[in-house]
């Protein structure tokens, strides 16, 4: 039976204490256990930053590339081997920085996997620069007199570029987080996850406390699937803010969908011996 | 462009040997495009600057090339087009014919003009005119092109009847038929395309760029057929990245780009050195800086390619010389890599691209499929503490693909211990870096040496890398009927570094001259930098042209006899 123990590694995570990434490394193996899956049939790819360690201390496949970069390496994977389960982690300076086209990119190609970012308003690693995420006036050691610039939306994004479940949740509330997981893994195509993780040292404006008093979890009145609603929903911010599934949209074809040469079976199980290119070399005849 | 394709086809078909060169600028469409067709009985491995028939569509194009006209050489063109008394040698046969009259009667008047000067031109050599309707057909055919074939051929019919109706034969350039081994017309971006496809390349990726666009289409064409994986990302950066993500995953793979888009790849050529991926890259150059002129050729990228991203980490680096050279060189580095893990780089040219020559088919006895120590589920089961990154003699790791049971561990490319767990210590840095350098020793022993062409014994060494293999060779046959025999050093696996070899010919060289498509002499430099041996004279080229035999030729010559 796999429960959230068959993810352990042998190494600890070494995030400071009181980091929000923990909760997410709970939640990610929580989901994975639920899931039932086994730990080489999931593949991690991360970036670079605090959130891109994550693989490291989830005992399952991993690959920990460039900072930005996680998500066309996780394509790649994914149309090698489909049948994988992959997930996506990096941080928002990864994820909405460095790697903002690739994000735009994979949305619109539906390629089925779930991205998690680990959004905490800050670069952490490189210790304490501001973020995409940052709200404006933030101070950070790269703007001490206040970011001048407007956050960007990740929700709305992600929407408009056709990704086909979009969600918030919190690394304050693991267990309502692994649920978001479990449901990414389960759609099928691209799952988008804006994960707020306070970062106890680097941001110190939106903390556990400024999360908790705002955050609420949206209810089974609201219907994720009205497209026109749920951008509405993406904008909402300041006092209330939602989390749970923004937007979900069942049934578009997904890239994998999309790609004929690996409807029979996975790319990598394709034969590679005696193919025949007598017919290439006779057509140049 | 396609007048020309056609001619050469209708050549080869005869069984005459064609070397042919395009010159387009940056432009979708006009400016002063060539299509150079070069036609020999014998084996051809260069273009020439020389013309014997010039098929001139505007006036243009014989103001710029009446120069390159031979002695008794011909101009088709449009009768229209008046030719001012003197301008041009009186040695040159003029060829006035109504190829925009007989156009516009045809079909479409710019389109159809080619097709009358195609027949003209086939008319003048005394070649098979159902040669030509044939390949015509082939070339519009389908079920669409049925009506424009027909169009074409006959607006061929009509300037090839034009001309044997109004000229006496007095040109003196005849081809004939000859009977010879079936050949391919084939540019080196098919060849290698082609031997991707047989090496079991499942994952291709690509931006657009030339000179390499034709090869993403090429692969594109036959992805379905094969099944293959074709993707065109949204940049060269997910260009590598994805497919490393595919070979990570199992996937043979494949990219292609030229120099900018390189650049933008740098980063991720060092993550897969570090994780240990293997990937095959082409780097199709072009003149640079920056865009620099994006539809011509140059070998300057060599350095950079060499030396590319941040740190240390095994590559191997191949610069093929002609189409035959990319088929055998491409298939060997999907083997490389795999055995190795390590990126391989293949580096050709606008010039070797996209020029065709004819070829017999490419043999692929010997050619086999290497995949190198991927492990099984089997091996993983019976293996207690699977160690990815496990320090051996060659350097080279088991490597598990995720997917198999008892696989698991992170690839990375930040410094990691065995297992893929990121490890800064000092002793472990210096046991991986080692491991992963150490591979190179053992890619260096089964790598072929560099080749020697011409008289062997000879003292004077003309030394090449890559493209410039064919007119250096034609060079060299100038060179043999002045009485100068010279041998050629040619460079095709450049890294790891075959400097025993190198510094063996050139210290029984009296003389040695190193011809190269860029302004620096950056292999210079290289031969340099391993052997500690000096090229003495450099012939270089930076103009945005590929050698023509005859520069390398005069350069030598000149030193040589000292005129
Ligand atoms: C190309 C490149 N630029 C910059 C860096 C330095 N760097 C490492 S992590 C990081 C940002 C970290 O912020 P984020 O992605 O939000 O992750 P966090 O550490 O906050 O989890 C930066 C700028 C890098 N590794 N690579």
């Amino acid at each position: 039976m796999v429960t959230k123990e068959t993810f352990d590694t042998k190494l600890s995570p070494h995030w400071c204490p009181g980091c929000g990434d923990y909760g997410a490394w709970r939640a990610t193996k929580m989901a994975l256990a639920s899931l039932g899956l086994e730990p080489h049939q999931v593949l991690i790819v991360s970036g670079i930053g605090n959130a891109g360690k994550m693989p490291h201390w989830v005992r399952t496949y991993g690959f920990h590339g460039l900072h930005g970069r996680p998500l066309p390496v996780a394509q790649g994977a994914k149309l090698a081997n489909h049948e994988l389960t992959v997930l996506v982690v990096g941080g928002d300076g990864d994820g909405y920085g460095e790697g903002m086209s690739h994000f735009i990119h994979a949305c619109r190609r539906n390629s089925d996997m779930t991205y998690m970012i680990l959004n905490n308003g800050v670069y952490a690693l490189t210790t304490g620069q501001v973020s995409p995420t940052s709200e404006k006036g933030f101070v950070s050691k790269s703007t001490p007199e206040g970011s001048p610039e407007t956050p960007i939306n990740p929700l709305v994004l992600a929407i408009a570029a056709g990704a086909t479940f979009v969600a918030r949740g919190y690394t304050g509330k693991t267990e309502h987080l692994a649920k978001l997981i479990v449901e990414g893994v389960r759609h099928r195509g691209f799952a988008f996850l804006d994960v707020f993780q306070p970062c106890v040292v680097f941001n110190k404006v939106n903390t556990y406390k400024w999360y908790n008093e705002r955050v609420y979890t949206l209810g089974k009145e609201y219907d994720p699937t009205d497209r026109a609603r749920a951008f509405q929903k993406a904008y909402e911010w300041g006092d209330r803010i939602p989390l749970g599934v923004i937007y979900r949209e069942e049934g578009k074809p997904t890239m994998e969908d999309e790609t004929p040469q690996i409807a029979k079976g996975p790319l990598v199980r394709q034969p590679l011996k005696g193919i025949d290119i007598k017919p290439l070399m006779e057509q140049l005849l | 462009m396609t007048a020309g394709y056609i001619f050469s086809k209708v050549c080869a078909r005869g069984g005459l040997n064609v070397f042919t060169a395009t010159e387009y600028p940056s432009l979708i469409r006009g400016g002063h495009n060539i299509y150079h067709v070069r036609v020999e009985e014998r084996e051809l491995t260069s273009p020439i600057v020389l013309v014997d028939l010039l098929v001139a569509l505007n006036k243009e194009t014989i103001d710029l090339h009446k120069g390159e006209l031979t002695h008794g050489g011909a101009i088709v063109y449009d009768e229209g087009t008046k030719l001012g008394e003197g301008e041009v040698r009186p040695d040159v046969l003029l060829y006035p014919i109504p190829l925009q009259k007989y156009a516009r009667e045809i079909g479409e008047a710019n389109v159809m003009m080619n097709s009358v000067a195609l027949g003209a031109s086939v008319a003048l050599v005394d070649y098979d005119f159902d040669l030509l309707a044939r390949v015509m057909r082939e070339t519009f055919g389908g079920k669409k092109g049925e009506e424009i074939a027909d169009a074409n051929t006959k607006a061929a019919r009509a300037g090839y009847d034009y001309i044997r109706e109004h000229f006496k034969p007095t040109f003196g350039h005849r081809l004939r038929r000859v009977e010879a081994l079936r050949r391919m017309l084939i540019n080196g971006n098919e060849a290698m395309a082609i031997a991707a496809i047989r090496a079991g390349c499942k994952f291709f990726t690509a931006y657009p760029m030339t000179p390499i666009s034709s090869l993403l289409q090429y692969m594109a064409a036959n992805g379905r057929a094969y099944n293959i994986v074709v993707k065109q990302p949204e940049d060269e950066i997910s260009v590598i990245n994805t497919a490393a993500g595919a070979s990570f995953a199992g996937a043979r793979s494949m990219v292609a780009t030229s120099g900018g888009g390189f650049s933008l790849m740098v980063e991720a050529l060092g993550m897969i050195g570090g994780a240990e991926v293997p990937l095959v890259i082409l780097e199709g150059q072009r003149p640079g800086p920056s865009t620099g002129m994006p539809t011509w050729t140059e070998q300057g990228d060599l350095k950079f390619v060499l030396s590319a991203s941040q740190g240390e980490f095994p590559r191997v680096v191949i610069a093929p010389g002609d189409p035959a050279e990319c088929f055998h060189t491409t298939m060997d580095a999907f083997n490389i890599a795999d055995k190795y893990q390590l990126p391989v780089i293949l580096v050709s040219d606008k010039y070797l691209a996209e020029s065709a020559r004819t070829m017999v088919p490419f043999d692929e006895r010997g050619v086999g499929i290497e995949r190198g120590a991927i492990a099984t589920e089997d091996v993983l089961a019976a293996t207690k503490d699977y160690r990815r990154y496990r320090p051996t003699d060659s350097g080279v790791s088991l490597r598990s693909l995720p997917g198999q049971r008892g696989g698991e561990h992170v690839a990375t490319g930040e410094e990691h211990d065995e297992y893929g767990n990121l490890e800064e210590d000092a002793e472990n840095r210096r046991r991986q870096m080692d491991k992963r350098m150490r591979k190179l020793e053992y890619v260096a022993r089964e790598l072929p040496e560099p080749k020697v062409y011409g008289a062997g014994d000879s003292d004077i060494t003309i030394v090449g890398w890559g493209s410039t293999k064919g007119p250096i060779l034609e060079a060299m046959r100038y060179l043999e009927a002045d009485g100068i025999r010279a041998r050629f050093l040619h460079l095709v696996y450049l890294s790891p570094f075959p400097a025993a070899k190198v510094a063996q010919v050139l210290d029984s060289s009296r003389a040695s001259f190193m011809v190269e498509n860029n302004k620096t002499a950056q292999m210079a430099g290289v031969i340099r930098e391993y052997t500690g041996r000096k090229v003495q004279h450099n012939i270089l080229k930076y103009d945005g042209r590929p050698f023509y035999p005859h520069e390398i030729y005069d350069a030598v010559r000149r030193t040589i006899h000292g005129h």
